[in-house]
């Protein structure tokens, strides 16, 4: 288990101050000028050393996606960082801690990323739901610029530095980097192409980079404490700490940071109170939100949380927001829901996504109560083929996975749904 | 090349407050010069509060005219995102979230509560007297905390039950704010139980204590007023 000492997120619940004074006492804001000493060059260094991964999701390692920006500042164009706060990730609430909690944080981790990319300007960019971290984040920044940390010469480092606000209003859509671009451009979220990548022409044609809050505000605190700390934690490619949602049916739902490559099921029995009913009442975890496919028991016993080890039993870490789902839950209609939520906040786009995701939900809600045939199951799943990988963003792939995931491990109550369905159909015949 | 023309927006008599163009004037200035259009969503929650809940052809013309957008860019952006209404909604509304997560925690009977304590009839509509609007929403991100709701434009009551669902709902029925966040007083997302970890942060037993009562002091600094 993780040990306090190693811990980066110490406010996450609130518990203590998230002002400023109480973001010192916590040592945010230590000598950040120090780290911005670095340079440029170090800094992207020791953060591709750590290994240190996105958590936005896919993965990505932040070291190398940090170095994609241009080397050389043309004057004309000015660099970007863009912090995606538009977490809308079913099951995902950490993000939402952290800037409620602990702003300052994720501010100190702009200015050395923001140093790091040669950008001057970050722009956040915070669902529209979340007002109360909302009213936090401006406070904090108004703080912060009040005490000499952002602006001229920020934190006392040389580098003029500011950050603003921008607010989306309700689409899931706007966590995609290229779509959050469009937004923060002032358009509907639709996602861009790739290529041209966002480093070289993003928001308003600048070098920009979109990056998640989480591995955001750890950033400082590799630079601190040293890449071989961080990569003490965890596993070779899957190092350091990591903050989990534990949702659905556990005892003690709650946010907790916990070390990378922890055990699922030690994960879920420390931290959340064991599943309702107990580990033999467990049915599936979704273990990184709702993108990602579901895992029967068997599985969740044994797999480890981190980027590989859900890769390899054929899911992924996702946004780390385990959803957990007993054996009074109806799994069929539990997966259901998520292909309501992507027909919902499909851009409309491209069309295998716009058309497909509707055509997975009307199918899925005859699947709930097995008015299909059985043919059908191997249709719905063909489908999701045809829709992932055909789309500009990966929405179309996460719409695709759950239905997946469901079919490769709940094929039999799907059938036996269906079954029950005919049965009590040709029962109703015979009985009139 | 064709200079892009459109026509000249509809604004009505629409026009923002003093107070509303000081802030409209503030978001403007978050953007580099020529780039005001970003401040589009901003705007459209200004003129959308001022106009009582929601938006206006003329009103979202007045925006446009505002930003010297198209007004059909303007149009678009209303039609995509779901936290700007372009019919009229109730003083209240309620968004129940419906995602996996909630819904496996009883959101159903959340939703279900809410309809009869507001006397709404069906998901989308309003009440008789135009207080509540009820209607169902996909993941609000508080998982942890689920079932949840929202009311307005940022209230989060987490925790719920269908009876302090019915609690909330009374209390905005006698016109008070109840306190946001957590329905059964825990700290944020905390486990209920107390932390398992950073224990040494909590002064004492870990149950509700300071933090959350600093957190609902400085709630209602901005309450009710989310252009900050």
């Amino acid at each position: 288990m993780l040990q306090d000492k190693d811990r980066v997120f110490l406010n996450l619940w609130g518990q203590d101050d998230w002002r400023l004074e109480g973001a010192r006492r916590r040592g945010v804001w230590d000598n950040t000028k120090d780290l911005v000493a670095l340079g440029r060059e170090k800094i992207v260094e020791i953060i591709k050393e750590s290994e240190l991964r996105g958590r936005g999701g896919a993965g990505f390692p932040a070291g190398i996606k940090w170095s994609f920006m241009p080397k050389q500042i043309d004057p004309a164009r000015p660099h970007l960082l863009v912090i995606n706060a538009d977490e809308s990730e079913p099951g995902s609430c950490k993000d939402r801690e952290i800037l409620r909690n602990d702003p300052h944080l994720l501010l100190e981790g702009c200015l050395v990323a923001g140093f790091a990319m040669g950008a001057h300007t970050t722009y956040i960019y915070i669902r529209g739901e979340y007002w109360e971290p909302l009213q936090r984040l401006e406070a904090a920044i108004v703080e912060a610029r009040e005490a000499g940390l952002l602006g001229k010469n920020a934190a006392g480092s040389g580098w003029d530095f500011d950050i603003h606000v921008s607010r989306g209003a309700g689409a899931y859509i706007c966590g995609e980097e290229t779509a959050l671009m469009e937004s923060l451009e002032g358009k509907k979220g639709q996602p861009r192409l790739k290529p041209p990548f966002p480093a070289g022409v993003g928001v308003w044609g600048l070098p920009t980079t979109v990056t998640n809050v989480e591995t955001i505000a750890v950033a400082p605190t590799i630079l601190r404490r040293g890449a071989d700390w961080w990569k003490a934690l965890g596993r070779p490619k899957n190092t350091g700490t990591k903050i989990f949602s534990l949702s659905g049916h556990v005892n003690k739902p709650c946010n907790v940071e916990e070390e990378m490559g922890i055990p699922l099921r030690e994960l879920i029995d420390r931290h959340a109170g064991g599943v309702r009913g107990g580990w033999e009442n467990l049915q599936a975890v979704i273990p990184g939100g709702s993108s990602v496919p579901c895992l029967p028991k068997d599985i969740c016993s044994e797999v480890l949380m981190d980027f590989d080890s859900l890769r390899e039993v054929k899911s992924g870490l996702g946004t780390a927001a385990v959803i957990v789902i007993d054996k009074s839950a109806d799994i069929v209609e539990a997966i259901c829901r998520f292909s309501h939520f992507y027909m919902h906040e499909s851009c409309g786009q491209c069309t295998p996504c716009r058309e497909g995701t509707g055509w997975m939900y009307r199918v899925m809600t005859r699947m709930v109560q097995g008015r299909a045939s059985i043919e059908e199951i191997d249709m719905l799943l063909d489908v999701s083929y045809q829709v992932e990988g055909h789309t500009i963003c990966a929405l179309g792939d996460a719409a695709a996975w759950p239905v997946q995931g469901l079919i490769r491990h709940f094929r039999p109550e799907m059938e036996r749904r269906i079954l029950d369905y005919r049965k009590q159909a040709s029962a109703a015949v015979a009985a009139e | 090349m064709k200079v892009t023309s459109y026509l000249k927006p509809q604004t009505g008599g629409f026009a923002f407050t003093p107070e509303n163009e000081e802030k409209a004037k503030g978001y403007i200035a978050r953007y580099p010069e020529g780039r005001q259009a970003s401040a589009v969503i901003w705007l459209l929650y200004l003129a959308q509060k001022q106009n009582g809940g929601h938006l206006t052809d003329e009103v979202v013309e007045y925006v446009a005219w505002y930003l010297e957008m198209a007004p059909i860019r303007v149009h678009e952006v209303v039609s995509f995102y779901t936290m700007l209404y372009t019919e009229p909604v109730g003083e209240h509304v309620i968004q129940v979230c419906r995602t996996t997560s909630c819904w496996l925690r009883g959101s159903d009977e959340i939703t279900r509560a809410c309809l009869e304590a507001t006397g709404v009839e069906r998901l989308g509509g309003s009440s008789a007297d135009g207080r509540f609007t009820v209607v169902e929403v996909e993941c609000l991100g508080a998982c942890c905390n689920a079932p949840m709701f929202q009311v307005g434009d940022g209230d989060y009551y987490e925790d719920l039950t269908p009876d302090s669902a019915r609690r909330v709902i009374e209390a905005l029925k006698r016109g008070e704010r109840p306190a946001p966040g957590s329905q059964t007083g825990r700290l944020s997302s905390l486990n209920e139980d107390g932390p398992t970890t950073l224990k040494d942060t909590f002064p004492q037993k870990a149950k509700g204590t300071a933090g959350g009562a600093a957190g609902k002091a400085d709630k209602s600094e901005g309450a009710g007023d989310a252009a900050g």
